[in-house]
């Protein structure tokens, strides 16, 4: 490949951010200084620096995080040193939205505006953010911050959320939530940061938990506190069973995905141990960028070592030698805290050539996602993953056969892999007894919105709606219930009198609901409900990677249907609006190429069908 | 082809396609056995000499057990598969795919456009006029817009590109089918001049940093004009014509000649019109171009013309 490189030269403080994490440039022909003497007259090495071409995102990452934004003489050098076309590495470094190719302050407030936080003040915090600094992306008056709009951070039960990112010799970012108006004024004038509270675990420490057993009761940082409330127990059973074991402990545990797809755990392990083509990969899937959904984060921030874990008693079961935890880039407590278990774990034989002497060779490394919540599609992960954009793939073939680098691949949620601990030290009968028939084990319910103790809670299936609204407290502050959306964005509202669903997958489908990735976030009756429709609608159009037309137009097309109907302007007549939504809806359904279009009209649809919301517009009109 | 196939034998598989069996090799496609039948399967994104990408969907079918519309073009045909393409459902995408495309790009030059809209009874206009061209189209920022009112239906329109003598690029024209991209880079040229940047309704294919052809790595090869369904990129020759109105395909002839500048010989199809080339190609089903051609064939033919000074220099 013969490159034309970007005519700009990187400063000192980009090289260096770049060769910290690349090593110093081997010649002159992939960044270093040129030498003829040294380097000779024809370059040599190209497929090695190519074979970089995973780490094109940490390396722009890492010029981010150390510049705050990717200027040309950055993705120059970033490019000369993995031999990356700059044409294509721009498209990689455009497609996500916490990299910037224009020039931006070092330190960038990026303010929630989902709709978990709406309904704790996000709004009002916006507008006053607006008023007093000016719109998104205003320079503060000293040059050395700015403020944008965020999707879901992923802290909805300490809304409303803002993410600090500061750049520079000691970067880092920080999570402001609950954030106030103040604390945000004061970040923009380049004052000190909250430290970020602790999480609220509501369920912190009560007997008969299974997956949140250990969260809130076990020091994350110590592994041997770890040790000492039951950990690698799963492991060494799972090492005494040995793979066939183990993978039909997890076929008998009849266990689905806890991500959004359901789809049987043990299948897919069985499928991925019984490919020939080696090595095989395992990604974990902690990209939940679903709005709503905080569960993986808080499994990860209380019990790291669980994941690593369990992580590894699937290694063992499919074969796999190496293990990717794709980790949203909005979560940095939980970065610096499974970085700190895998390096921890390392140093104790429990990751590594030969775990706990068994002859197991694996390990973990944190791959950090950039603001695009497409690439938690289990496809457009691996995409990610090797360093280009996160564009889902056709399938067949499906990741069991060609996943991360072609290769045979188990990409998994966090919460589903965490099961695994659970399966191997009950069994996998003694586990499908939890729950339903076809619903086994426990479940994580991010309860979010307006209830009184919103967080993440642990319940068998077939607890029903009610149950689990009651258990977080109710709708506070006397109001009435208006709906619940279940299942996230991509997932459907329900009403006020249809809390008695019970949840589980099949009782969900029969009510034509989807349990999606555990949200549940209620609403009450002050909620503007078309307005966070709309708001819905907008997080899919930003969202959208581009790649199939159903997705990429038609989310803009269902946005400005919904507008004009918010606005009281729809043209043709509310019915004619809402038959031109349900089109929308069916063919992103159909024809779209992942399930992020393919679900992207599904809540807004279940508030036109079983909400009813234009309704009362269009008897106006009528 | 003529030639004898030298491989080891390929297996044929058997599927039904609206209720008729057809034979296809192993790992052709639904589109292949489609074809065979003569069933008419639209595409815009697919591209003869290309790996299918499958992003305009509009050749999505029905297929037995599958709970969405596959791509025709991408999707292997199975033994025993159960293909119906011609059911309502089908339909509806289909012109769907095709008023979302026509509601948001400007298909004037692509000439498989008109046919497939009058067939699937596509009506763009539904979703509203269309919004005047964004001169920031190219700097938009991942992941943000500007909150749309719906008086008007977003288009990807932008100004033209003309940036250099040989062609130019129309992005108001583009329907994202990533076959220029894929011609330019490791499918044919080896160049990766351009790729698609940004995302979602903003993604739109770009040189680094969107700088212009000039001083990006472009060999100006064209075969990414040769894979263009739209007309998004054009001659210039083509373009100067259309937009003084003179361009008349009625008025063109096309012969096939042999390039000659080097020992390769590739085939070059001249369109001409009035006594001038206008612009010129490579048949794409050619063994040795596959539609390809370098520089001196492609725009190389100055030469041929220069015996005939401009009668008005003016």
């Amino acid at each position: 490949m013969d490159l034309k490189p970007i005519a700009a030269a990187p400063t000192g403080a980009e090289r260096a951010a770049v060769d910290a994490l690349l090593g110093p440039p081997e010649s002159g022909w992939v960044g270093g200084p040129r030498d003829v003497a040294v380097d000779g007259r024809s370059a040599h090495g190209g497929h090695a620096a190519r074979g970089r071409r995973h780490l094109l995102l940490p390396a722009l990452h890492a010029v981010q995080e150390r510049v705050g934004w990717i200027s040309p003489g950055a993705l120059s050098y970033v490019c000369q040193r993995l031999t990356v076309p700059p044409a294509d590495a721009y498209g990689v470094a455009t497609f996500y939205a916490l990299l910037s190719v224009e020039p931006r302050p070092p330190r960038v407030l990026h303010v929630c505006e989902d709709i978990a936080c709406r309904c704790r003040g996000a709004d009002e915090l916006i507008a006053a953010l607006e008023e007093r600094v000016g719109p998104e992306g205003t320079v503060a008056p000293d040059g050395a911050a700015t403020w944008l709009r965020s999707p879901c951070l992923g802290q909805c039960d300490r809304a409303p959320a803002a993410l600090v990112a500061d750049a520079g010799e000691g970067h880092g970012e920080t999570v402001q939530a609950p954030a106030s108006l103040d604390g945000l004024l004061g970040a923009l004038a380049g004052g000190p940061l909250a430290p970020e509270p602790a999480d609220p675990l509501p369920q912190q420490g009560e007997p008969g938990l299974r997956l949140l057993r250990r969260v809130g009761v076990v020091d994350p940082t110590s592994l041997d506190d770890y040790r000492a409330h039951g950990g690698y127990e799963a492991l060494r059973r799972a090492i005494a069973l040995g793979p066939e074991g183990v993978l039909r402990e997890v076929v008998d545990a009849k266990v689905v995905g806890r991500g959004g797809a359901a789809f049987p755990m043990g299948r897919k392990w069985e499928a991925v141990a019984r490919q020939p083509a080696r090595p095989h990969y395992l990604v974990c899937n902690a990209d939940e960028s679903e709005p709503g959904t905080f569960k993986d984060r808080a499994l990860i921030e209380g019990d790291p070592f669980a994941l690593l874990e369990a992580m590894t008693i699937c290694a063992l079961a499919t074969g796999c030698e190496r293990g990717v935890v794709y980790l949203r880039g909005e979560y940095p407590r939980a970065h610096a805290v499974l970085g700190a278990a895998i390096e921890e774990a390392r140093a104790r034989g429990l990751l590594g050539e030969d775990v706990l002497g068994s002859g197991l060779a694996f390990d973990v490394e944190i791959r950090k996602g950039a603001g695009a919540y497409i690439c938690g599609e289990e496809t457009a992960i691996f995409e990610s993953i090797e360093g280009y954009r996160g564009e889902p793939r056709s399938k067949p073939p499906f990741p069991v056969v060609e996943g991360l680098f072609g290769r045979p691949t188990v990409v998994n949620n966090v919460e589903t892999l965490v099961n695994a601990l659970e399966i191997v030290r009950l069994g996998g009968p003694a586990y499908a007894a939890i729950g339903t028939e076809g619903s086994t084990g426990p479940k994580l319910f991010c309860l979010s919105g307006h209830v009184a103790r919103p967080g993440v809670y642990e319940v068998e299936f077939g607890t029903t709606l009610r149950e689990l609204l009651e258990l977080a407290g109710g709708v506070p502050d006397g109001r009435a219930l208006q709906a619940v959306l279940l299942g996230g964005a991509a997932g459907g509202f329900v009403r006020p009198d249809e809390l008695d669903l019970r949840l589980t997958f099949e009782d969900a489908r029969a009510a034509g609901a989807t349990l999606g990735s555990g949200v549940v976030m209620a609403f009450d009756d002050t909620v503007d409900l078309p307005r966070l429709l709309l708001r819905i609608a907008a997080f899919f159009r930003n969202e959208s990677c581009g790649q199939c037309v159903p997705c990429r137009v038609g989310t803009v097309r269902q946005q400005e249907a919904l507008a004009r109907l918010v606005r009281g302007r729809p043209r043709g007549g509310v019915e004619a609006e809402l038959a031109l939504v349900a089109e929308l809806g069916r063919c992103m359904r159909d024809a779209s190429i992942c399930g992020l279009g393919q679900t992207a009209s599904s809540a807004i649809e279940s508030a036109i069908g079983r909400l009813g919301v234009f309704a009362a517009a269009n008897g106006g009109a009528g | 082809m003529s030639e004898a196939r030298l491989l080891a034998p390929t297996r044929m598989v058997e599927l039904e396609i609206d209720g008729r069996g057809v034979r296809v090799f192993e790992g052709e496609t639904i589109l292949d056995g489609c074809r065979r039948l003569g069933i008419e399967t639209p595409t815009l994104c697919y591209g003869e000499t290309l790996r299918p990408v499958n992003a305009c969907r509009v050749c999505v079918v029905e297929v037995e057990g599958s709970r969405v519309l596959v791509p025709s073009c991408s999707r292997k045909a199975e033994q025993g598969m159960v293909v119906r393409t011609g059911t309502e459902r089908v339909e509806h995408s289909r012109r769907l795919v095709l008023e979302l495309l026509a509601s948001s790009v400007d298909l004037s030059t692509a000439p498989a456009a008109p046919a497939y809209l009058e067939r699937y009874a596509a009506d763009p206009a539904r979703f509203g006029p269309p919004a005047p061209p964004d001169p920031e189209r190219d700097r938009k920022r991942a992941g943000h817009h500007v909150e749309p009112d719906g008086e008007t239906a977003a288009t990807v329109h932008a100004p033209v590109k003309v940036d250099n003598e040989l062609y130019v690029r129309d992005y108001s024209k583009c329907i994202l089918c990533y076959k220029c991209v894929d011609a330019c880079g490791e499918q044919h040229q080896n160049t990766f001049a351009i790729a698609v940047a940004g995302r979602g309704f903003d993604a739109r294919i770009s040189t680094e940093l969107v700088v212009e052809l000039p001083e990006s790595a472009c060999v100006y090869c064209g075969n990414c004009i040769a894979v263009c369904p739209t007309g998004a990129l054009m001659f210039r020759s083509e373009h100067e014509l259309r937009e003084a109105g003179a361009w008349d395909e009625s008025r063109q002839t096309q012969t096939d000649t042999v390039c000659p500048y080097c020992g390769v010989g590739c085939t070059l199809t001249l369109h001409v019109q009035d006594d001038r080339i206008v612009r010129v190609g490579s048949p794409a089903d050619h063994d040795i171009t596959l539609g390809n051609l370098c520089v001196k064939g492609r725009f190389g033919f100055q030469h041929v013309q220069a015996r005939d000074p401009d009668p008005d220099p003016a």
